[in-house]
C-alpha cells in the first residue's frame, strides 16, 4: 500500500497534476481569506469594467498633493487621449497625401503628431476622398490641437451669490500618493456585466464547481461500482437485469438525459447539489460496465476460490477480494467522473439548465452570464477567458493525474 | 528404486467421493466445448488418486466440479456416498469442511493485499477456533508451518509477494495442515515451483496423508510422478477417463493407446521409474 503510493508519487505526470489541483484548491481556500465577502455582491454599477486599480477620483482631490515634472508625462497624457481610431484615421491621411510612412510606429505618439502638424493641410482635397471624409480631418485636428493646450484644470463652485467660484486648481505637474486616497480598488479582473468582482466569484465558482464534481464523481462511482460488482460476481439473473438498465442508460445519450431531468425538477429546485447528484445519476454506466467486466475476470481467480473454500461470505470476498484488486482502476475512474462532472455542470448552465442563479456562481454560470451578455463580442475578455482557463486547467490537472495513475499501475503503458 | 512398488488395494475401503456421468459443457452451438464428458469414478478414503492427463483434457475443470465451485452440466457426485447438497451457501460451507484444495499456480492463489497471517488464521477460525487466545492461534500456525519446514516467526506479518513460489505452496499445505479436511484436492500443485521444492512438497502431501488419513486427489499431466506417488490412476483424455486402477497396473501394463502414448513421452532422465518392463507393442 505504501509502496504503492510511493510509486505514484514518483510519476512526474502524477505529480504535475497533483500540484496543479493542489494549487487551485489552495487559491480557493485562501483568496476569501484575503478578500472576504459576499462573491455576487454587486459592486460596480454597469458592466463590464475593465481590470485594473480604481482610485476615486472624489478622494484623490483631496488628498496632499506633491509636485514632480516628469520628462514624458506630457507625452503619454497624448498616448492614452489619442484613440485607436484617431491614429487609424491619420495614418490614412498620411497615406492618401503620400507620406513616407513605412517605418511609422502608431504607438509613438510624439512622431505621429510631429508628422501631423507636418502633412496635414486644411486646404488640401486629397484625391478620392468625400468631402465628408475632409470635415472629419478638420474636427480631428482641432481635437488634438487642443489636446496638449491647457496645463490645468479648475474646480469651481457656487458661492453665496450663486456665481460659480472657482475653489481649486489642478495642475498637471499635481500628483498624489495612492496611499493617501481613501478608495483604491483593485480588479485583477474586472467586473462581470452585473458590476461584479470577476476574481472574487471565480475562486467561489471553482469551489462550488470543483464540489459538484466530486458530489457527481461520487455518485456516480457509487452506483457504478455496486452494480458493476453485483452484476460481475453475483452474476445469473441479477446480472442480466443490471445489465438491462445499463443498456437502457447507454442508449440514450447521457448528456439528453441530463437535460431532460435537470429540466424536469424545475428551476426553483435545482440548486448545486442537486445538479451533482443528476449529473453523478446519468454518468454511471461506464463505471459498471468496466467494473463488472474486471469483476468476470477475477472471480474465477484462484485467491477468491480460495477464500471461497475458507468458508468467507459473499459480502467479505468482494470487500477483501475483490475491490483492492479494482480499486486503482475505481480511483482512476473517479477522478474521470469528477473531471467530467464539472464539465458537464459547464455544458448545462450554458444552456440555462445549471444550478439557479440567485444562490452560488459557478464556472458554468459564470460563461453563462459572459454569453448571454455579450462578454465574448465586446471584448470583455476578462468575463469569460479566466472561466475556460480554469476549467481547462482543472481538467487537464485531473486528467494528468490520471494519466500518471494508468501508467503505475498498468506498467505495460510505461514508455 | 527399481523394486516393484507396492500399493495398497482400496476397492473395498469406505467411499469418499464419487461420481455417476458427471459432465461439463461449455458454451452453445458450435462454440460449444465439454470439457468433461460423463466421467465415473470412486475415491475412497484414504487413497492416494491421481487423475492424469495433457493440458487440456478437462482436469481442471472436473476438479472445479468435484470443489463445489462450478456446478455439473450433468451427472451427480456422491460425498461419502450420499448425494451431495451444496444447495445453499451454509451447505457450501459445511462441504468445504470436508474437502479442500491446492491449487498450480501458487502466485493467484493469494490475495496479495492480506498478510499470510490471515490466510492461516481464517483456517482456525473455519475449524472454530475464533475464541482462541492469541498464543494458542500463534502456536497453531507455528506447528502448522513447522510441518511444512517453515518458520511462522519469520513469515508473521509478510506479503505473499514477499515469498518464494515454493514457499507460497508450503503455505498453502501448511493450510491444509490445521484445516485436516476429509479430501485434499490438488491441482498441478508442483507444476509452477522449482524442482528442489517439488520433491519436498510430494513428501509432505504423502506424509499429510498418512498423519490425518485423508484422501488425496492429485491432479497432474506427468504420469512418471503419478506412477511414483499414488495407489490408483485415473488416465483422461478430452473429458473422459479412458484407463483407471492400480497405479502399477495401469503404469506396468497400459491398455489404452493414449496411456502408452503418455508412457512413451516421459523423458528417458526419468529412468528410475523402470518403464523397461512396460510392452508399447500390446
Ligand atoms: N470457463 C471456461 N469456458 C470455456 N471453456 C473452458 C473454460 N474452462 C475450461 N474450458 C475448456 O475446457 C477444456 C478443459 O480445460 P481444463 O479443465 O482447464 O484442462 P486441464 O486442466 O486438463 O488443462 C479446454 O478445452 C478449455 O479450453
Ligand atoms: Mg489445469
Amino acid at each position: 500500500m505504501k509502496n504503492t503510493l510511493r510509486q505514484v508519487f514518483h510519476s512526474s505526470k502524477f505529480v504535475a497534476g497533483f500540484i496543479i489541483f493542489v494549487a487551485i484548491l489552495l487559491m480557493m481556500f485562501i483568496y476569501p481569506l484575503i478578500n472576504p465577502g459576499n462573491p455576487l455582491q454587486q459592486i460596480g454599477v454597469g458592466t463590464f469594467a475593465k481590470p485594473g486599480t480604481y482610485v476615486s477620483l472624489y478622494d484623490a482631490t483631496k488628498s496632499p498633493v506633491s509636485t514632480f515634472r516628469l520628462p514624458d508625462a506630457a507625452e503619454k497624457r497624448l498616448g492614452t487621449s489619442l484613440s485607436e481610431e484617431d491614429k487609424v484615421a491619420m495614418v490614412e491621411w498620411f497615406e492618401a497625401v503620400g507620406a513616407d510612412i513605412s517605418d511609422l510606429d502608431t504607438n509613438d505618439t510624439e512622431k505621429m503628431l510631429e508628422m501631423w502638424d507636418e502633412y496635414y493641410d486644411p486646404s488640401a482635397k486629397p484625391k478620392g476622398m468625400i468631402r465628408a471624409k475632409i470635415l472629419y480631418y478638420g474636427r480631428l485636428d482641432k481635437s488634438l490641437k487642443e489636446m496638449g493646450g491647457s496645463d490645468s484644470i479648475s474646480i469651481a463652485d457656487k458661492n453665496e451669490e450663486g456665481e460659480l467660484e472657482e475653489t481649486k486648481k489642478i495642475l498637471d505637474t499635481d500628483y498624489v500618493n495612492t496611499k493617501d486616497v481613501a478608495n483604491v480598488k483593485t480588479l485583477p479582473l474586472g467586473t462581470d456585466n452585473f458590476g461584479r468582482d470577476v476574481l472574487k466569484e471565480l475562486v467561489s465558482a471553482t469551489g462550488t464547481s470543483i464540489r459538484i464534481g466530486l458530489i457527481a464523481g461520487i455518485v456516480a462511482t457509487l452506483i457504478g461500482l455496486t452494480f458493476g460488482l453485483l452484476a460481475g460476481y453475483v452474476g445469473g439473473i441479477l446480472d442480466d437485469i443490471i445489465m438491462f438498465v445499463t443498456n437502457i442508460f447507454t442508449v440514450i445519450p447521457g448528456f439528453v438525459l441530463l437535460i431532460l431531468i435537470s429540466y424536469s425538477i424545475g428551476q426553483e429546485q435545482r440548486g448545486a447539489a442537486v445538479v451533482a447528484i443528476v449529473i453523478g445519476f446519468t454518468s454511471w454506466t461506464w463505471t459498471a460496465r468496466s467494473v463488472r467486466s474486471q469483476v468476470i475476470s477475477l472471480r474465477n481467480r484462484d485467491h477468491v476460490n480460495l477464500s471461497k473454500l475458507s468458508g468467507h461470505s459473499l459480502v467479505r470476498i468482494v470487500l477483501t477480494d475483490i475491490l483492492p484488486y479494482i480499486a486503482s482502476y475505481v480511483v482512476m475512474a473517479f477522478i474521470l467522473q469528477v473531471s467530467s462532472g464539472i464539465l458537464s455542470e459547464a455544458q448545462l448552465s450554458l444552456l440555462g439548465l445549471g444550478p439557479k442563479t440567485t444562490e452560488v456562481p459557478t464556472l458554468g454560470l459564470m460563461m453563462n452570464w459572459a454569453m448571454l451578455y455579450s462578454a465574448h463580442t465586446n471584448g470583455s475578455w476578462w468575463a469569460y477567458f479566466p472561466v475556460i482557463l480554469t476549467i481547462t486547467l482543472i481538467s487537464f490537472s485531473l486528467n494528468l493525474m490520471n494519466t500518471g495513475l494508468d501508467q503505475v499501475f498498468n506498467p505495460t503503458l510505461r514508455d | 528404486m527399481s523394486e516393484a512398488r507396492v500399493t495398497k488395494d482400496f476397492t473395498n475401503a469406505p467411499l469418499c467421493l464419487s461420481g455417476k456421468g458427471v459432465t461439463k459443457i461449455f458454451g452453445f452451438g458450435n462454440k460449444k466445448t465439454v470439457a468433461v464428458d460423463h466421467v465415473d469414478f470412486e475415491f475412497h478414503e484414504g487413497e492416494f488418486v491421481s487423475i492424469v492427463g495433457e493440458s487440456g483434457s478437462g482436469k481442471t475443470t472436473l476438479s472445479k466440479m468435484l470443489l463445489g465451485l462450478s456446478n455439473a452440466t450433468e451427472g451427480e457426485i456422491f460425498f461419502q456416498g450420499k448425494p451431495r447438497d451444496i444447495s445453499s451457501g451454509r451447505k457450501k460451507r459445511e462441504y468445504w469442511k470436508g474437502i479442500q484444495a491446492i491449487f498450480q499456480d501458487p502466485f493467484s492463489s493469494f490475495n496479495t493485499f492480506q498478510k499470510i497471517d490471515t490466510v492461516l488464521l481464517d483456517c482456525i477460525h473455519m475449524r472454530g477456533g475464533k475464541n482462541l487466545s492469541k498464543e494458542e492461534k500463534f502456536n497453531m500456525m507455528t506447528e502448522a508451518c513447522h510441518f511444512v519446514n517453515l518458520e511462522f516467526k519469520e513469515l508473521t506479518n509478510k506479503y505473499p509477494f514477499e515469498l518464494s513460489g515454493g514457499q507460497m505452496q508450503r503455505l498453502m499445505i501448511a493450510r491444509i495442515f490445521l484445516l485436516k479436511p476429509k479430501i485434499l484436492l490438488a491441482d498441478e500443485p508442483t507444476s509452477m515451483v522449482d524442482a528442489c521444492s517439488r520433491a519436498t512438497i510430494l513428501d509432505m502431501l504423502l506424509n499429510l496423508r498418512d498423519e490425518i488419513g485423508m484422501t488425496v486427489i492429485f491432479i497432474t499431466h506427468d504420469i512418471g510422478l503419478a506412477y511414483y506417488i499414488s495407489d490408483t490412476v485415473y488416465i483422461m483424455e478430452h473429458g473422459k477417463f479412458v484407463e483407471y486402477g492400480k497405479a502399477d497396473e495401469v503404469i506396468l501394463n497400459p491398455k489404452a493407446a493414449y496411456t502408452k502414448r503418455l508412457i512413451s513421452d516421459v523423458p528417458k532422465i526419468h529412468e528410475e521409474w523402470d518403464l523397461s518392463t512396460v510392452d508399447l507393442m500390446a
